[in-house]
């Protein structure tokens, strides 16, 4: 299809009206993309060097940007193009064998376009539906609860080439499942009430509202906000284009969490809110949202929203008629890369480059988006803000504990009753937690996700608080009847995909490690192995560039100290064994040759005298 | 006013404002193992390779800002050990078969893994199939040797103004690209007089019709260890040939 189009010469008229629409801007380099693949089905050739010359950028920028995001396609993808969420949590709902239905009905290998072009079926990171999966996204869109029945009829749909506004509406139906109510979920928020509280205190007052509050952000560093509104308050504007910026960080990418989905579906109004509010207090222009491709399909109503904001004057210029207060959002669409979530490498995607995050110093606070003095928050942190903005930093600070003021949205998902958004405030014990959920069997709880902490039985005790157990919101529960290798394994098949492959370290050293596990997984495993993961686990802890190649170990490093017998049952020696197998190298050439006798093997297979079992 | 010291190893090194530790200790003629550093061209700090520990932290010594009175921590038994393991990590990820490359004796890769004594690869190779382009008039291409230094992708953007270089894809699956619609250098602006031509680290970017010139065994690094050559590193430019 594709092909045709650039051989008709299409491209010169279905192209232009999309750069027109981005007005030629190269920093919109990644929606561009976004919007052209979706024209063209894929990013051909003729399209990336058309995309180059019409925002003046050097080809090999425009394809290294393309090939860099999972969702970006340079070959031509089926017409159907199926993506099963592959975290451990959609794992343990059974989407392993879901996939295998699917790709048996419908004749194709798993990771290929079928012959016809019709179809592909794959897996991709965390999609954030781990209260209602096995989750999937078919061209983008998100579908919950997959079932056999469902993926049979879905092999049924696609076979028949229905288009997908004709598929059961159900199946795309997404739940918030929120069953825990608090300070910030529990009641609803109107449309710039509290952008008209911070506007009423002042710029000044908000601040020391926002210090007093001690608020941290919640998207797990824990850095604390009024400080980082300080700094690009007080940092100065340089070069042709002097402004500050406000970034939203939507980019929720981490495995099992789904917290700010809940907030961009049902609390869009107070984030906005929030976002103005962070804008007002710093002296910004704009504000920039970062939503995760995965949740393309929030964009309608989010843009909806924004545009009622303007029609009431909560965006726009004379923001509630306000003489120095211009400011208007803006949301950008991620592409599928978990390393955006750190907030250099968004600034980095945000300008229309590889999500490669930043040499710190400098900090975004001084210099971010475009060189200029830029607040990055989490969307939940901006949130908080606003609720800061109505209510006082000192009511603020008597919830949650002393160092870790307010409430935290957990997402809870995994082997409990009742998966979906909690809210407590911090310091809430996890036994409490698992207690609420009705997780009754539960041996292992990973806190925030792949790159926090693995806590077993006897660490259920500890509190979520940025003292003792800091998350950015995921809470994945294990029952006793879970193999806890497979789950670090999933996690380490992750960071490996995820990796933006900048440093040495992290690009080798993951695919290492996941290699490892692969061994230790298919029988071939030795404590040799067990000792290449701690030493790498040492070495990208300390020399990674940023905090995801320091973090890819975690998972692994836990799992083997508090699980270590879910690793050494599985080994088949203490001593080393090699991966490579001699006798399995040859299947190939027996398959050729079409034979199977003892010459045709090595090793034991040969059954040769004097070799033993 | 007092000249500003780091503590390299526990000897003082003095810098001026701005000099990066790397920066300080070459000038003081101390070693620090690196590959995508070079004195011409803008930091980046990816290869990792000049970890140090400065102030009891991990740090690229190519990127770190010198302060005064920091105290630096280089040749270690622990940092050597974690900078062996990264050059074992570069030698699998690519296909590195020193024997046959032009560029043995010359290359940054094969003498550090000899100052580092690094003894073999270690890891399981990934032997990935990397095509060579060889239809440049002037200039192949091994991708098989790239180490993702990005020197050329500098040197192309920065001094020669052509963007000739670029990377593309991403975790192992990086690689170098070059910017033309067919993916091939001689369908680029490139050219043996660009800066990009004489940058290359290792054995990927290679003058055709002057193989040997200098006899394996006479060369660079065959005569003298990498670490031994600090004042001609600091110094080095891109138009020294050979």
């Amino acid at each position: 299809m594709s092909q045709d189009y650039a051989e008709a010469g299409q491209l010169d008229s279905r192209l232009p009206p999309i750069f027109e629409r981005y007005r030629y801007e190269a920093r919109y380099l990644v929606q561009i993309l976004r919007e052209v693949q979706e024209a063209l089905g894929h990013l051909p050739a003729a399209a990336l060097s058309a995309v180059a010359r019409a925002l003046c950028l050097p080809r090999a920028r425009v394809e290294g940007v393309a090939g860099f995001y999972s969702f970006f396609h340079l070959t031509p993808v089926g017409r159907y193009r199926v993506l099963f969420s592959d975290n451990i949590t959609d794992r343990m709902l059974g989407s392993g064998e879901l996939i295998d239905r699917l790709c048996n009905k419908l004749w194709v290998e798993r990771g290929k376009v079928s012959e016809d072009r019709l179809v592909s079926v794959d897996t991709t990171s965390c999609t954030g539906m781990c209260d209602q999966g096995p989750a999937l996204l078919v061209n983008g869109r998100p579908l919950t609860r997959m079932s056999v029945e469902r993926i049979d009829r879905i092999s049924e749909l696609i076979r028949k080439q229905a288009p997908l506004s004709d598929w059961p509406r159900e199946y795309f139906l997404i739940e918030d499942n929120i069953r825990r109510y608090d300070e910030l979920l529990g009641r609803q928020w109107p449309n710039g009430e509290a952008l008209k509280a911070a506007v009423a205190r002042g710029r000044e007052a908000m601040l020391a509202e926002m210090k007093l509050s001690n608020l941290r952000g919640r998207g797990g560093a824990g850095f604390t906000t009024h400080i980082k509104w300080e700094s690009a308050r007080r940092a100065p504007c340089a070069g042709e284009t002097p402004a500050r910026y406000v970034v939203c960080n939507a980019d929720e990418g981490e495995p099992g969490t789904f917290k700010d989905r809940v907030l961009l579906s049902s609390y869009a109004d107070l984030l906005f809110d929030g976002i103005s509010i962070a804008g007002f207090t710093i002296g910004a222009t704009l504000g920039l949202v970062y939503l995760r491709g995965e949740y393309a399909y929030l964009l309608p109503a989010l843009n909806e929203n924004l545009a009622r904001r303007r029609r009431d004057g909560l965006l726009g210029t004379r923001v509630l008629g306000e003489d120095d207060f211009n400011f208007d959002i803006e949301i950008h669409l991620g592409a599928g890369a978990y390393v955006c979530g750190e907030e250099t490498a968004l600034l980095e995607s945000l300008e229309g480059k590889r999500g490669v995050p930043r040499i710190r110093p400098p900090f975004p606070a001084t210099e971010g988006y475009l060189g200029q003095p830029t607040v990055v928050n989490n969307v939940e942190t901006l949130c908080k803000a606003a609720l800061i903005a109505v209510n006082g930093g000192a009511w603020f600070a008597g919830l949650g504990t002393k160092q870790s003021t307010g409430t935290k949205l957990l997402s809870i998902s995994g082997d409990v009753e009742t998966p979906g958004i909690y809210e407590y405030p911090f310091g809430v014990s996890v036994a409490q937690v698992l207690n609420d959920c009705g997780a009754g069997n539960a041996q292992a709880v990973q806190v925030s996700g792949p790159s926090g902490t693995c806590l077993a039985m006897h660490e259920f005790s500890r509190r979520i608080a940025f003292e003792d157990v800091p998350t950015a919101g995921a809470f994945m529960v294990f029952g006793e009847h879970r193999d806890m290798f497979e789950v670090a394994r999933n996690f380490a098949h992750f960071f490996a995909h995820e990796s933006c492959g900048f440093c040495t370290p992290c690009r080798v050293g993951t695919s290492l490690v996941a290699n490892c596990m692969d061994k230790i997984a298919s029988g071939q495993g030795s404590q040799h192995d067990i000792n290449e993961i701690f030493k790498i686990h040492r070495l990208l802890h300390a020399a990674s560039h940023c905090g995801l190649g320091q973090s890819a170990c975690n998972p692994l490093f836990d799992t083997l100290n508090k699980f270590r017998p879910a690793y050494e049952r599985r080994l088949r020696s203490l001593a080393f064994k090699p991966a490579f197998d001699l006798d399995q190298a040859l299947a190939s050439a027996r398959q050729m040759t079409g034979r199977d006798d003892p010459a045709a093997h090595f090793g034991l297979a040969a059954g040769l005298p004097g070799v033993e079992a | 006013m007092s000249t500003q010291h780091i503590l390299l190893d526990g000897l003082p090194v003095s810098f001026t404002d701005g000099q990066t530790i790397m920066q300080a200790a070459m000038a003081a003629d101390i070693f620090i193992p690196h590959l995508c550093h070079h004195p011409e061209f803008k930091p980046q700090g990816s290869c990792k390779l000049c970890t140090v520990k400065a102030n009891g932290r991990y740090v690229s010594a190519c990127t770190m800002p010198a302060r005064d009175g920091m105290e630096v921590e280089n040749n270690s038994p622990d940092l050597n050990d974690k900078r062996r393991t990264m050059l074992q990590m570069l030698f699998v990820e690519g296909n590195h078969f020193c024997p046959s490359c032009e560029k043995s004796g010359r290359c940054m890769l094969q003498a550090l893994a000899y100052e580092l004594e690094m003894l073999t690869p270690h890891f399981p190779q990934f032997y990935p199939d990397r095509a060579v382009d060889a239809s440049h008039p002037e200039v192949l291409l091994d991708f098989n040797r790239c180490i993702l230094c990005e020197l050329c992708v500098r040197a192309s953007r920065d001094v020669d103004g052509k963007n000739v270089f670029a990377l593309s894809g991403r975790g192992i699956g990086k690689h170098l690209i070059v910017n033309s619609e067919s993916g091939r250098l001689a369908d680029t602006d490139f050219s043996l007089a660009d800066k990009a031509a004489h940058v290359c680290p290792v054995g990927v970017i290679l003058r055709k019709r002057r193989g040997f010139a200098v006899p394996i065994g006479s060369r660079r690094y065959d005569v003298q260890p990498i670490g031994m050559q600090v004042e001609r590193l600091a110094r080095r430019t891109t138009t020294e040939e050979v």
